[in-house]
């Protein structure tokens, strides 16, 4: 079922086009991210969900209902602001039974969902507690179970743990996910941190200037990015240019490939992790291209090269999982490296 | 430096150090050497009707203005910082100017309109222009409070199932409050101490310090004006005094930095 359908939406900011012809399906129960560069209109986009953003033309419908009357106090759609926008002047249960007001439970009965929901992100106990003696991370959990206590369709969650430090941060994608699992309500999170996005996502739309410039899940997104643009953006992408010659593409520094001629083609694109450099002793294997070593940088488990190529002017990157006994090449090693076609992903520019 | 800044603060409050010493003194005259020591001119005032209804007067006209002009200052506070509009600039400086205009202009000019509109003056019209005195510093210390108060906690709010109007009092409200009494007071008390808008747009109920600036032609009630001049001061510092403290206390709770204000 379809939670969320955009079709056509358009925004200005005086001059300045916020979004542009945006067409999206979310559906019910997924957890979907919006990926971007921060300005790219991804916090705008959610704030048109939520109803704080007025259209200027399209359609928006949450659950099959068009919200181009519906105010925000009215849609089944509740928000993780990115400052959490906790009420300075209310307790942590107070916070969380803001929104009980309007609802036809008992005093008592909202105690017992607040206390629920409180327990559900963590904070069991904490009720009592002022708001401006919270942490980060206590702030985001009362933020969650606010907007979780409603039941809403849809819980909108703008950047909620870019303020966190990385630990953290990384505790709480997890929670997020299985927290979404459990209650099984849409999520829809705006991030600009591809690996976020990456770990916590049904599927993913990548927006760059006001549009949406790819919508696939997670991995598709990273294997077989739409654009070069798209690729560069998730993960590293080593690109490098393609010469048209006699009905084959000819990659610069790695040489042809069995694909056909394309005349749409001009650069190839590959991943660190699907190239290897092979050590001293070990056989060829797939494709073999003679390469020297430009720099690396050691990251503990991994290394990543900098390798140079005859023909290519950039450098492509290589990251080598550190093996028992494997040695740490120095910096002007030549050697050889190692790549497969399948690997290869073509861009039009 | 300091010389000068102690040889102006000296200047500038001298004379009011001057108001207790001869109100709680026991002599008719106000002259050095001191007499001694009495608190019969405070027990007379109250003795005194024309005197008892100048304060109701000056009370009532003072809390008029401060709910006035803290209404309102509430309304152009709220939209000069939530709201972007065409003219804002000049609207806020227009609202602001009566700070700098001095007040003898505010009151000659008004006192003109008055006269060319046929209306007849009264403490209405004095309650106007304390209004306009007042909302300056309303609106300063309202536009503190709103700007204190992160734009998201009032989306929040609607996000949560509440309308703008019970955001309002459900979020706005409790976060500017400091401020709202803050408001109240300052203009409570510049309206009570107003001389010269009260002076030309008051009719026949004076003001008190409209009532205290007649007695002045009488010598021999000099000390028990005297007296209640101490109480006024006494109680003006007392006014400002709290509502700089809740205005403190309102931006602490926010969470920012307390410096500035008008004290
Ligand atoms: N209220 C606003 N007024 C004018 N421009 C805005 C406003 N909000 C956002 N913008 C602009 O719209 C663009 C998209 O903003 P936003 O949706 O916040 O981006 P993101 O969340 O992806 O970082 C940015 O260039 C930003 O400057
Ligand atoms: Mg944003």
């Amino acid at each position: 079922m379809t939670m969320i359908s955009l079709s056509g939406v358009n925004k200005h900011y005086d001059s300045y086009h916020a979004l542009r012809n945006i067409d999206l399906d979310i559906e019910a129960g997924e957890f979907f991210s919006l990926l971007g560069p921060s300005g790219c209109g991804k916090t705008t986009l959610l704030r048109t969900i939520a109803g704080f953003e007025d259209i200027e033309s399209g359609t928006l419908k949450i659950a099959g209902a068009d919200m181009a009357e519906v105010p925000p106090n009215r849609r089944p759609t509740n928000m993780v602001f990115q400052s959490y926008a906790i009420f300075p002047h209310l307790n942590v249960a107070q916070n969380v039974a803001f929104g009980l007001r309007k609802s036809d439970l008992s005093k008592s009965e909202q105690t017992r969902v607040v206390g629920e929901a409180l327990e559900m992100v963590g904070l069991d106990g904490f009720g009592a507690r002022a708001a401006n003696a919270l942490s980060g991370g206590q702030r985001q959990r009362v933020a969650l179970a606010r907007a979780l206590v409603l039941k809403p369709k849809v819980l909108l969650l703008d950047e909620p743990l870019s303020a966190l430090d990385k630990k953290l941060r990384e505790q709480m994608q997890l929670e997020l996910r299985r927290l979404q699992r459990q209650v099984g309500i849409t999520f829809i999170l705006v991030t600009h941190d591809q690996e976020e996005a990456l770990i916590m996502s049904d599927r993913i739309a990548v927006m760059f200037e006001g549009q949406i410039a790819q919508l696939a899940d997670p991995q598709t997104l990273y294997r077989a990015p739409a654009s070069r643009k798209v690729g560069e953006f998730i993960g590293t992408m080593n690109v490098m240019p393609v010469a048209q010659n006699a009905g084959n593409l000819t990659i610069a520094g790695l040489g042809q490939v069995s694909d056909p001629a394309r005349d749409t083609v001009s650069h190839a694109g590959i991943r660190p992790e699907t190239m290897s450099i092979l050590f001293p002793g070990e056989p060829d294997r797939d494709r073999v291209a003679a390469a020297k070593i430009v720099d690396r940088a050691y990251y503990g488990d991994m290394t990543y090269y900098e390798v140079g190529l005859d023909g290519l002017d950039n450098t492509l990157t290589i990251s080598m999982k550190n093996l028992m006994g494997r040695e740490i090449l120095e910096i002007g090693t030549p050697v050889r490296i190692s790549w497969r076609e399948d690997a290869l992903v073509f861009f039009d520019q | 430096m300091r010389a000068y800044t102690w040889a102006y603060l000296i200047f500038l409050y001298a004379p009011i150090v001057l108001l207790p010493l001869f109100a709680f003194n026991d002599s008719t005259t106000i002259a050095f050497p001191l007499q001694g020591f009495t608190t019969k001119w405070f027990v007379q005032l109250p003795t005194i009707p024309a005197l008892t209804s100048s304060v109701w007067t000056s009370v009532k006209i003072a809390s008029i203005t401060a709910v006035l002009s803290t209404i309102l200052g509430v309304c152009a506070a709220r939209a000069a910082v939530r709201y972007r509009f065409i003219g804002k600039r000049p609207i806020m400086g227009l609202i602001m100017l009566p700070l700098v205009l001095p007040e003898i202009i505010v009151a000659v000019s008004l006192l003109v309109v008055f006269l060319q509109l046929g209306l007849s003056i009264g403490s209405w019209s004095v309650i106007a222009g304390h209004t306009l005195i007042c909302m300056p510093f309303a609106i300063s210390i309202l536009n503190s409070s709103f700007q204190n108060i992160d734009p998201a906690l009032e989306e929040a709010s609607l996000d949560l199932g509440e309308t703008r109007v019970s955001t309002f009092y459900r979020v706005t409200l409790p976060l500017i409050w400091p401020g709202l009494i803050a408001s109240l007071l300052i203009s409570f008390t510049i309206s009570l101490d107003e001389f010269i808008i009260a002076f030309f747009l008051s009719s026949t109920e004076p003001t008190l310090p409209v009532y205290l600036w007649s007695q002045l032609r009488f010598p021999t009630k000099l000390p028990v004006v005297m007296a209640l001049g101490t109480l006024l001061v006494c109680l003006s510092i007392l006014l400002l005094a709290l509502a700089e403290t809740l205005r403190r206390r309102g931006l602490r709770k926010a969470g920012q930095s307390t410096e500035g204000g008008f004290l």
